[in-house]
């Protein structure tokens, strides 16, 4: 489906490295020595049997976990361990799988919110709603709108998203991570409780961000059909361990990933 | 009027630059993008329209050549029918929706040399049957997103067709010029454009109109509604239906009015909203939709707002169109509908978007009357009009002051209608087509030597206004053994427009009187029976139960006498009727995919229900295969009654004072 760009496989410049990583909670080890790396404009997709540890990576890669060991090296940088508002600054934005949008909000204003860190007015012109903080809001509307535009959701701008339909939800929650322009994008389960329409509508969003903006995305999906359609390279994890890593076809045909799916008697 | 005309503008690209001139500074066009209403005036148009013109004359865009123009309502894609036009090249706008194949034919059949779409999604249309073109040179795209990894071989980008137009705008002394003449080189006899009708059975056919046809008609319609540069219309209807074409285009640059393009299909209602359009035109069902809406809100809406609302629109339903058609009202009526007026009209317009609308006509079908007495009941000017593609749209209307529900005006200006022996009616104007393109086989069935036009509709004079009744399409009037005519359609519209009644099937060709077949609705008649305390388990119980037998001979009952007083119908009340035991529907093939009844099938499916409606008997059994919506098939039984009904003696229709 995916006409491979043709400077990816072979420049292939990595943006983000995950060497080693270890996260327990308690007893229960949650990734046991995990490693893969990002390149730069790929979609990289993780997958694995429930409770694999495929969330538990993603907030390890936004520092909302510190993993006991390992190391995350992202644009250049290493580090142990990552923290959320360094991500989010360094330019790594994600989604959730249970829709954590402000319910009374506006969509536009959902999206809004996603351009605070961009935002350098203090609290003074912010509350004042004047002067160079009106200036900025214009600059970030317009970018804002940009993003409604890109995703169609013209016609819900001003509906509180409390009352959009789960599918819609899930959009606006792309486009307010959209909004931070980011370089990385995680997106949990993007596709989870969608209908078929739905799905393909999200699909060709994901592939249109990527070929769009140049967005670097990794993304957790249970739909098999979804993933090996629109992801360049595949990380399957079992049990905290990665037991593959390649392109949809070679993942498709390990036995070790058809085992874990399918389930083997030892 | 002809010598007015014959002294203006001719043609559409030189009401272009008429209108540079006329109106340099006034809004031309408006596309609501990010957010933000964008205007272009008549100037910022002409340079639009003239940089694409020569863009897309430098990729080969000769004289005679066709222009497909596929997507939804955008100022580029009006643009790029005008700058065909410039060229003396022929636009052909394609329905957006409608599936590759389809389009492969109407592509094909035109010959289209290059195609101006959308998106994305109308070039892969275009690029899956592009094999089956062989005319098709070029694709110009006017949304870049998603192609970026396409060939670009024959894919061009509307900014970078007109950057090359400017670029020759700057680099030839003579470029403008060239433009200019080739505008001023045509004149009205030149094929304007070429409309696909949709065609429900066959291929689609090309209907080929001229400047003349497009342009008269146009200013004949501005006349009589005495419309001027200051209107404000909203174009979100398809492209490629004359509709659009007429309102949204042709009349624009005619009369110099802007055209509102809205931000997504689904925001319509909002942008008609924030612009307050004056003049409107829509199918029944977008007028259906906007009081729907209005209707669930309201049930929504707390006691106080709900009371004053059903108040209210008591008044506006009982004095709001006769003050409208500025007849004589007691003060106290008046008085209290200027207070409805504040409360509830003038909010429920503004919420329509209607809040300055001077006329708003519905065509295309049937309207309810409930419906259409609804909105004039508010203030707003509806009417109705009869039109079609062969006749630049314009056959009749009604004039303001003169409207009646049930019917579809008068004559429109020049436009002359006469009825067939057979019912089919007939029209001559200035309007009439050229022909079918490539089928003049199918023009001479439709078009008479001496330039009549056969609608297929058959229809009537209403003997005391003179107003034109549509009734039923020509092919499907019948006749009673003793004569009378027999329209089912519209006996079934009539019976349809009782909120009670979802469907109906008329008999009476080649009958000795007219039966009917009822569909009740579901929801109508099982919220009413929830009212009146009837229990029912199921849908066949619910349409076999004795009080609803009794509301339906009600409503059917009135249809009678309603159709005692219309002329020519009055002999083809309803005999006798019966309540079907199941619902109609498209999986058993009782309907078509667009929910139209197959009349024929369902005489053929019911044969034992016909035939007891017309041997005096007075019940039914029958037994049915159904398909239940797993796909597994079951028999359903039932007794059926049959209700007889009196008819009435034809009266002398009085004039209707317009309830």
């Amino acid at each position: 489906m995916r006409a491979p760009a043709p400077d990816q496989t072979a420049a292939s410049e990595v943006i983000l490295g995950v060497e080693n990583v270890t996260l327990s909670f308690g007893g229960v080890a949650a990734l046991r020595g995990v490693s893969f790396e990002i390149c730069k404009g790929e979609i990289r997709a993780i997958i694995g049997p429930n409770g694999a540890g495929k969330t538990s990576m993603l907030n390890v890669i936004n520092g909302f976990y510190q993993p006991q060991e390992g190391r995350i090296t992202y644009k250049g940088r290493t580090r142990h361990t990552m923290r959320p508002a360094a991500a989010a600054r360094g330019g790594i934005a994600r989604t959730f799988q249970n829709v954590a949008l402000f319910a009374g909000m506006t969509a536009l204003d959902n999206i809004m919110a996603g351009r605070t860190l961009k935002m350098r007015r203090g609290f003074f012109w912010q509350a004042l709603r004047h002067g160079p903080a009106l200036a900025e809001e214009v600059v970030h509307r317009r970018k804002v709108e940009e993003i409604i535009d890109f995703l169609e959701i013209e016609a819900i701008r001003k509906v509180a998203v409390g009352q959009l339909p789960y599918g819609l939800q899930k959009r606006v929650e792309l486009g307010r991570a959209l909004a931070m322009e980011p370089d990385l994008l995680l997106l949990d389960e993007p596709m989870a409780g969608m209908n078929l329409e739905e799905k393909e509508d999200m699909s060709r969003f994901i592939l249109d961000v990527n070929n769009h903006y140049g967005t670097t995305i990794a993304l957790i999906e249970h739909d098999m059909g979804v993933v090996m359609d629109l992801s360049d390279r595949v990380v399957v994890l079992d049990y905290g361990r990665k037991i593959a890593d390649g392109s949809p076809e070679e993942v498709k045909a390990d036995q070790k990933v058809i085992d874990a799916y399918l389930g083997v008697a030892y | 009027m002809t010598t007015v005309a014959s002294m203006q503008p001719d043609t559409i690209p030189k009401l272009l630059l008429h209108n540079a001139v006329r109106f340099p500074a006034r809004p031309a066009i408006r596309h609501k993008d990010l957010g933000i209403w964008q205007t272009w005036t008549w100037t910022d148009v002409h340079e639009e329209v003239r940089a694409l013109a020569l863009g897309l004359e430098a990729l080969g865009l000769r004289r005679g050549d066709k222009v497909a123009v596929i997507g939804a309502n955008r100022p580029r894609l009006y643009w790029a029918m005008c700058a065909a036009q410039a060229l003396g090249a022929v636009p052909v706008p394609v329905y957006a929706d409608s599936v590759a194949d389809e389009m492969a034919y109407v592509l094909d059949h035109a010959e289209v040399s290059i195609a101006v779409v959308q998106d994305q999604e109308q070039v892969d249309k275009v690029l899956s049957v592009a094999d089956r073109l062989k005319q098709l040179s070029y694709l110009v795209y006017d949304e870049p997103r998603g192609l970026r990894d396409y060939d670009q071989a024959r894919l061009k980008s509307f900014v970078d067709v007109q950057a090359s137009g400017r670029l020759r705008l700057a680099a030839e002394y003579d470029a403008s010029a060239s433009f200019e003449q080739s505008v001023a080189g045509q004149n009205g006899c030149d094929l304007a454009i070429v409309l696909y009708t949709s065609g429900t059975t066959g291929r689609p056919k090309g209907v080929m109109l001229s400047f003349d046809n497009v342009l008269i008609s146009a200013r004949n319609a501005i006349a009589f509604d005495q419309l001027d540069e200051n209107e404000e219309v909203i174009a979100y209807l398809p492209l490629a239906w004359v509709g659009d074409h007429i309102f949204s285009y042709a009349q624009s640059y005619a009369a110099g009015y802007c055209v509102n393009c809205p931000e997504t299909a689904e925001t319509v209602v909002e942008d008609r909203r924030e612009i307050g359009t004056t003049y409107a035109f829509a199918p029944p069902r977008i007028y259906e939709n906007l009081l729907t809406l209005t209707m669930v809100r309201m049930e929504d809406a707390g006691t106080i707002k709900r009371a004053m609302f059903g108040y209210f629109i008591g008044v506006a339903r009982r004095w709001g169109e006769k003050i409208l058609n500025r007849q004589r009202v007691p003060l106290t009526a008046r008085l209290l509908y200027g207070l409805g007026a504040l409360l509830v009209y003038a909010p429920l317009r503004n919420r329509f978007g209607l809040s300055r609308i001077r006329v708003a006509y519905t065509a295309g079908e049937a309207i309810g009357p409930e419906i259409f007495r609804f909105f004039r009941a508010l203030g707003i000017n509806l009417k109705q009009l009869y039109g079609q593609t062969e006749a630049s749209v314009y056959v009749t209307a009604q004039p303001d002051g003169e409207i009646h529900a049930d019917s579809v005006g008068k004559p429109s200006p020049d436009v002359e209608v006469k009825i067939a022996d057979n019912g089919e009616v007939m029209f001559h104007s200035p309007g009439v087509f050229l022909g079918y393109y490539k089928d003049p086989q199918r023009t001479a069935e439709t078009r008479t030597a001496d330039g009549w036009v056969r609608t297929g509709d058959a229809g009537f004079f209403d003997p005391v206004t003179g107003h034109l009744k549509i009734i039923d399409r020509a092919k499907d009037v019948g006749r009673l053994n003793d004569g009378t005519l027999v329209a089912p359609k519209y006996l079934e519209n009539r019976l349809k427009f009782y909120p009670n009644i979802k469907e109906a099937v008329a008999f009476g060709d080649r009958r000795d009187y007219v039966c009917v077949m009822l569909n009740i609705d579901p929801i109508a008649v099982g919220s009413w029976a929830e009212r009146n305390n009837i229990t029912f388990a199921s849908y066949a119980e619910l349409a076999a139960h004795p009080l609803v037998s009794d509301l339906l001979a009600r409503h059917v009952d009135e249809v009678n006498r309603s159709l005692a007083a219309d002329g020519p119908m009055a002999g083809a009340q309803i005999k006798r009727f019966l309540i079907l035991h199941k619902e109609l529907d498209a999986d058993d093939g009782e309907l078509t995919r667009t929910l139209k009844v197959r009349r024929g099938f369902i005489a053929e499916r019911y044969r034992v229900l016909v035939g007891a409606l017309y041997d005096g008997s007075s019940a039914a059994d029958v037994e049915t295969e159904v398909i239940f919506e797993d796909g597994r098939k079951g028999i359903v039984t039932a007794r059926l009654k049959i209700i007889d009904m009196t008819t009435y003696a034809a009266r002398q229709p009085v004039v209707e004072k317009a309830a």
